[in-house]
């Protein structure tokens, strides 16, 4: 039974990693109708952002002593890689789909894929193609709860992600970018007659995306251990297929999709064979795609013709 | 806009120069002229094309056989070269990717017009550059590629390696006669023929020696997820886990090992000898064993020579894939020595009728099969290092 209870554990934690990358997917459809397919990029280059952030502050020097990194510090990594990655964002946003927002709608799609591509290839240019081990940043406690072992850092995963995911509910149901944000999701030619800044808006989405996927990295390369350049690649088409498994577009959609396919992947890698382990995903997407195309919490929205 | 586009391309454009460049540079190195001339090979002397993963996930592998290779160049030149004219070596970098060492090794045939080939370590690649090297009648060896399939390629393909079969024989033997275990879990790499082939024997000697194995769990290279494999590993009885994968990989499982609280030692291959293991495993490796080709503190005098001087050259110590990759190099030239000529056919039948020819990591006799005959070494990794610990022979 502990054995069920720790895969549980496992499962809910890399799934909270991939809700964190689905909550970039799912805001950037929902403004823009557009899948960012370079938002696993951004995920990746945050995890750097943080090795290297890291290595600044010396987290080499704490380790070798025996130390473990103060807190404070880790907290600037944390809060640097996700503002780097934000700049990121907004970067590839003005560089490869604002020129051709008003194109049609493949086009964009062929530009993400082209920053998606030159991204990945930047990297193992840039940082050599062998795997990473990722810097304690946070030393690793083991709990053991009847059988069952949790470390802290899965619980920082949990804690991170949820208190991540509320406020940007509360930011997009509370402040006037969110409500911004909202209407142009709604109705983009409306919202900018209504006196909204609509390109301030979408870097503004960007921005919040890019932050978060970085966030998911380093708690990524903390969990995870390694970290690579190609590591964005499948981590982000599963958390493509989490936001879309939610409901495109819908941010605690993304949440719960996220943690289910965390899930879904973890139990049967446990039970069935590991060897499935990335096939029930988009198994997973297929079965979504075919009897709710609108996702466990997407509402249908009438086209308008 | 159109600034921005161009700027944009000429980025995207010099990258692609550097790459082209990346890929070229490991060549030139040894020796006088070219390495895009046309020559005749009499006029010429022996040339030597390396294939080898440089970069990729295997890259420590690659870049060590290649500086070993490089050495023993070197020494054969320093000492009047191979029928009296110097060696030519080039090396092409294959990024650990099957397509890529197919194009490479043609490459080296067509284009640089070589006499004889050296590679891969991984046994996939070797079987892509072998399949060729076969077809166009150009003897290849293969430092380290441990799969049996490889020599099965055809009569112009050697190795100066023991084979799977014995590799998991040994860890087999090792861990029920040695260690005492009864039950063993096995996790391996899916996506890798080494690490298939590696488990198959353990699996079956283990058994054969009265052993079970308590359940046998895989992963996909790449994976950096472990913990669901080690959480149903844990659910057993078993007493040790035999992961015979590559180092990067195998680092990790490690560490997700200890996390998860299984204490038991882990048991490994070849694969595991390099360095990252201990970067990225820490000490969640103390108390492991691996079966290796050769170890540093259990080497001939001859081995020692060749390790202080590979450290005095580069400043690190070399793996045993180094060593191997050195007597691949020794081998070939001592065979083209007796061969007395650079005829594809002859140097092939002189490797074939190789006897006793002393290594820096062994004694090198082919059987039928072109197949060496030869011990392997037990190491246990003790604080971060990787200790001596037993002989197991042919």
């Amino acid at each position: 039974m502990s054995e069920f209870f720790q895969q549980i554990i496992n499962g809910l934690s890399l799934g909270s990693i991939y809700a964190l990358i689905a909550l970039g997917y799912t805001m950037v459809y929902g403004i823009l109708k557009l899948i960012n397919f370079a938002h696993g990029e951004v995920f990746m280059l945050g995890a750097y952002s943080g090795y290297f952030l890291a290595s600044a502050l010396g987290v080499e020097r704490y380790s070798a002593s025996g130390q473990s990194f103060p807190l404070g510090l880790a907290l600037v990594v944390l809060l640097g890689a996700m503002a780097l990655s934000a700049l990121l964002g907004v970067t590839i946003e003005a560089l490869a789909y604002r020129p051709v927002r008003s194109a049609p709608r493949l086009t964009p799609l062929i530009t993400a894929i082209g920053a998606s591509l030159f991204l990945q290839n930047a990297a193992v240019l840039l940082f050599t193609p062998n795997p990473r081990p990722y810097p304690p940043i946070l030393r690793e406690v083991r709990f053991t709860l009847g059988g069952v072992i949790v470390t802290n850092i899965k619980l920082a995963i949990f804690v991170v992600a949820i208190v991540l995911m509320i406020g940007l509910h509360q930011f997009v149901q509370r402040t006037w970018t969110g409500r911004a944000m909202r209407a142009v999701s709604m109705n983009m030619d409306a919202a900018r007659l209504m006196g909204i800044d609509v390109n301030a808006t979408i870097r503004a989405t960007f921005a919040i995306g890019s932050a978060l996927a970085a966030a998911g990295g380093i708690l990524f390369g903390l969990d995870q251990i390694t970290i690579n350049p190609l590591m964005g690649v499948l981590t982000g088409l599963k958390a493509f297929v989490a936001a879309v498994l939610g409901g495109i577009g819908n941010i605690p959609g993304a949440v719960v999709g996220g943690l289910l396919i965390g899930l879904a992947e973890q139990l049967t890698a446990g039970y069935l064979s590991p060897d499935y382990r990335d096939a029930i995903t988009f198994l997973i997407l297929v079965v979504i795609l075919v009897l709710k195309p609108e996702g466990l919490l997407g509402v249908v929205r009438q086209e308008k013709v | 806009m159109t600034l921005v586009g161009r700027r944009w391309f000429c980025i995207a454009g010099a990258a692609l120069l550097a790459s082209f460049s990346a890929c070229k540079k490991p060549g030139g190195g040894a020796a006088p002229g070219g390495s895009g001339s046309v020559t005749t090979n009499e006029s010429s002397g022996l040339i030597v094309g390396h294939y080898a993963s440089l970069t990729g996930n295997t890259a420590h592998f690659g870049q060590d056989t290649d500086k070993a290779v490089r050495m023993a160049v070197d020494d054969a030149n320093a000492s009047g070269g191979v029928l009296g004219k110097p060696v030519k070596l080039t090396t092409l970098d294959d990024r650990g990717d099957t397509a890529e060492a197919a194009s490479a090794v043609t490459r080296l045939i067509d284009v640089e017009h070589v006499n004889a080939l050296i590679g891969e370590v991984a046994s996939s690649l070797s079987l892509a550059g072998g399949r060729i090297a076969q077809r166009r009648g150009i003897p290849m060896i293969s430092p380290s590629s441990t799969n049996p399939k490889v020599t099965q390629v055809g009569d112009y393909i050697f190795r100066v390696c023991f084979i799977d079969p014995f590799q998991g024989k040994v860890m087999a033997t090792f861990a029920r006669n040695t260690l005492k275990l009864d039950e063993v879990a096995i996790l391996k790499d899916v996506k890798n023929d080494y690490s298939i082939g590696l488990a198959d024997t353990f699996k079956a000697s283990f058994t054969a020696l009265g052993g079970k194995i308590a359940l046998e769990q895989s992963y996909s290279a790449g994976d950096t997820d472990f913990s669901a494999q080690v959480t149903a590993i844990k659910a057993t009885k078993a007493q040790a886990l035999y992961v015979p994968g590559y180092y990067s990989e195998v680092g990790a499982i490690a560490r997700t090992a200890r996390r998860l609280g299984l204490k038991v030692p882990l048991l490994g291959g070849d694969g595991w000898d390099a360095p990252e293991l201990f970067s990225i495993g820490g000490d969640a490796l103390n108390g492991s064993y691996y079966s290796n080709h050769f170890a540093p503190d259990g080497a001939s005098p001859k081995g020692k020579a060749f390790m202080a001087a590979f450290k005095q050259k580069y400043g690190t110590e070399p793996t045993g894939l180094g060593m191997l990759g050195y007597d691949a190099a020794a081998l070939l030239f001592d065979a083209v020595k007796r061969a007395g000529k650079l005829d594809g056919a002859a140097i092939r039948d002189a490797l074939a009728q190789t006897k006793g020819f002393e290594g820096v990591a062994g004694t090198i006799t082919m059987d039928k099969d072109r197949n060496p005959e030869k011990a392997a070494a037990i190491l246990k990794i003790v604080d971060g290092k990787a200790k001596y610990e037993a002989t197991v022979g042919p």
